[in-house]
């Protein structure tokens, strides 16, 4: 009798929970550790005030978030609901596998150029969030001292360079560390006239783009820092932070660091922002919507999902991160004078710039493009090792081309 | 007589039962469910779901000159590190089996780096190792010996890791072999002076031999660990400058988590655990002939 009432009382109180669980609306949110992340998430009370739905949230680095959210999908036991992704890096992986939700919004107050790796047949799955484009950070003083002028073609990027580079201070830095250096290396490739994939194939063992492969080579061979094909981002960045790099060609979302009194020793009026200089053939920088937000296609939430997702997105949360030094993707809020008066001056015009001529893409944009950047990498660190004069590139950039042809294949997407 | 219920006739079954689950879930299901997805073409870049395709994916596999060079690299870091670690590990587990002034202090020293996390010691050691920045250079500088590229040239990555590795792990394999020195018996040893033997005679001749079935455990220990060593690789260099620090199991979740070859990442950890099994039986017929 005693066992009876014990068995009965639990299974009243699962009851009532499971159905209290139930009452309330929870959904839960993947982000990156990326300064956009970090200001969704600090503003996530205000929205469970509001609303009401509780929002569970995790973060992670971005490839941990790429592999989680794969690895969760792949298996269909996902509770994901909505997640920050990275349109040109697994945008049409997800696609494909049909991993995200068709959006109903409207998509007005974004570029055009931004807008396009966030369609597929004709339907948008992804709000971006935050665009990036090549920048040119250069040492003001530096410049000054020794009487240079900002570069705005190769030539005269190569001839800085070789006058500013010393003993303790690199010339030139630039990504080197293979798969990584390839979206720094994308708007050198542009600029010489070259594409990574043209149509579907593989373009880079074009001329123009194995000539700027070489050229990109010779810069950081002969002028970049030591060690410089271990390098990406969060490598130079110190060493730009510590006052031993004259120029640096990367993505301007790091401006907010390197000028950032608290870490970097070169502060105070120190740091330029230009436009990423001119190549032989074109001018045309990337400008890539680097983050996106979107809601899973197996959430059982969606009403819930896709509220979180507008708010996330809204004009409210964009003006919110570009006062925090965030380039966000909205165009309204690069209009809006009131943000403008905070924003570097510098941050604005490259911008206007790159969103009128620049290319939407950063690296091969193919499902498959993890591996491509390997194959790409290895262009890249063959090119710097021998500081652009490698008898083999061409021979090297045909093999890799193939082999990304072969992928394209495998995929489902050569010649599409 | 009372009947025993069924639970105390099957005791010998039921007790192991939860471990035995445990183990087959854990750890038998994944290495089959690897050994059947290696003879599959699962591609997740496809979009296409995973169909059968026998040994293909080993055929590509094993015919790229990348994973010979995989499978090289991995015995490269493995033999060095481990080799380094047995004698420095062995020569402080006997330093510190001697009474001396400041023995507890050296021990506690000694022994600290094993306690820190793999990722966090790769990720300080990425610190030192800069070469503009870094302290390691700048201590060379300072005395005015050659710097070095350490981990960012592919002539010096492979022995910059080993470094690492050493400085972690050779704790664990002095650990082991004190313990072992510890439970020795005195008897041999003071015969063997009483015979007039010299100090290094009896290391060599009575010490050694004694508590080798230790070092060889501890040895085997330590080389499965070595040989599937991920973490302080992953944080330090990803595999690069390139591919020149990449091992198997770094090149597996490259196939796995970058390139989402599931087919073919699952070829390489078969082949990763077959080297592993293979090393580790090689080394314990090894110590079972070396106990005295």
């Amino acid at each position: 009798m005693k066992k009876i009432l014990v068995v009965a009382t639990l299974v009243v109180l699962c009851c009532l929970s499971t159905s209290a669980l139930a009452q309330t609306k929870e959904i839960r949110v993947l982000l990156a550790n990326h300064p956009y992340g970090d200001l969704v998430k600090s503003s996530i009370p205000e929205f469970e005030r509001s609303t009401g739905i509780r929002v569970k949230v995790e973060s992670l680095q971005e490839g941990q978030l790429t592999t989680k959210l794969t690895t969760e999908f792949a298996t269909r036991s996902s509770s994901v609901d909505v997640f920050m992704t990275r349109p040109l890096q697994e945008g049409k992986m997800f696609y494909k596998n049909g991993w995200y939700e068709p959006l109903s919004m409207s998509f007005a107050d974004y570029p055009k150029n931004v807008m396009s790796v966030s369609i597929f047949a004709g339907k948008t799955y992804i709000v971006p969030l935050v665009t990036e484009w090549q920048v040119l950070y250069y040492r003001e003083d530096l410049f000054k001292k020794a009487g240079v002028k900002v570069p705005t073609n190769f030539t005269e990027l190569e001839a800085a360079a070789r006058k500013l580079n010393s003993e303790s201070v690199a010339g030139l830095a630039s990504r080197g560390k293979g798969a990584a250096a390839v979206t720094q290396l994308s708007s050198y490739v542009y600029n010489y006239g070259g594409l990574y994939l043209d149509r579907g194939t593989a373009a880079f063992a074009s001329k123009p783009a194995v000539d700027a492969i070489r050229f990109y080579g010779k810069m950081l061979g002969n002028y970049g820092p030591k060690g410089v094909t271990s390098m990406s981002w969060e490598n130079i960045m110190p060493l730009f932070q510590a006052g031993k790099i004259a120029m640096w060609t990367d993505a301007s979302v790091f401006y907010g660091q390197i000028i950032d009194p608290s870490k970097t020793q070169v502060a105070g009026g120190k740091v330029g922002i230009a436009n990423f200089p001119a190549g032989p053939r074109m001018n045309s920088p990337f400008i890539v919507a680097s983050w996106g937000m979107a809601v899973s296609k197996q959430s059982k939430n969606k009403e819930q999902a896709m509220r979180f997702l507008q708010w996330a997105t809204s004009k409210e949360m964009a003006t919110k991160g570009m006062l925090a030094n965030i380039t966000m993707a909205r165009s309204s809020v690069w209009e809006d004078k009131a943000v403008l008066a905070k924003v570097n001056p510098g941050l604005v015009e490259t911008r206007a710039y790159a969103a009128k001529h620049g290319n939407p893409l950063d690296r091969p944009y193919m499902s498959a493009v993890g591996e491509a950047r390997d194959l790409i990498g290895e262009l890249i660190i063959e090119s710097i090792n021998t500081k652009g004069a490698s008898p083999n590139l061409e021979k090297m950039a045909k093999e890799k081309a193939a082999k990304v042809n072969e992928m394209l294949q495998d995929s489902g997407e050569f010649g599409k | 007589m009372i009947r025993a219920s069924f639970a105390e006739r099957n005791l010998r079954i039921l007790f192991p039962l939860p471990a035995i689950i445990f183990v087959a879930l854990l750890m038998i299901f994944p290495v089959l469910y690897t050994l059947f997805l290696s003879f599959t073409n699962w591609n997740l870049t496809s979009g296409m779901p995973l169909s059968f395709n026998g040994v293909n994916s080993y055929n590509r596999v094993l015919a790229e000159p990348r994973f010979l060079q995989a499978v090289g690299r991995t015995f490269e870091f493995t033999f060095f590190a481990v080799l380094i670690e047995s004698f420095l590990g062995v020569a402080i587990a006997l330093i510190l089996n001697r009474a001396f002034v400041g023995k507890s202090v050296a021990k506690l020293l000694l022994l600290l780096p094993l306690v820190a996390t793999p990722i966090a010691v790769g990720i300080v050691f990425n610190l030192f190792y800069d070469p503009t920045i870094g302290l390691a250079n700048y201590v060379l500088k300072s005395l005015g010996l050659p710097q070095g590229l350490w981990v960012s040239s592919a002539g010096s990555v492979i022995p910059s890791l080993i470094l690492v590795d050493v400085w972690q792990w050779t704790p664990m394999i002095t650990l082991i072999v004190l313990a072992g020195l510890a439970g020795l018996s005195e008897e041999p040893v003071e015969a063997a002076r009483v015979d007039g033997a010299s100090e290094w005679q009896i290391l060599r001749y009575v010490t050694i031999p004694m508590v080798m079935p230790v070092i060889l455990t501890a040895v085997i220990l330590r080389l499965i660990d070595a040989l599937k060593t991920f973490d302080i690789i992953f944080a330090m260099t990803g595999g690069g400058p390139g591919y020149a620090s990449e091992t198997l199991n770094i090149m597996g979740f490259k196939y796995s988590f970058e390139y989402f070859r599931m087919g073919q990442s699952s070829v390489i950890l078969v082949a990763l655990f077959l080297i592993v099994f293979l090393c580790s039986l090689g080394i314990m017929k090894l110590r079972a002939s070396s106990e005295i």
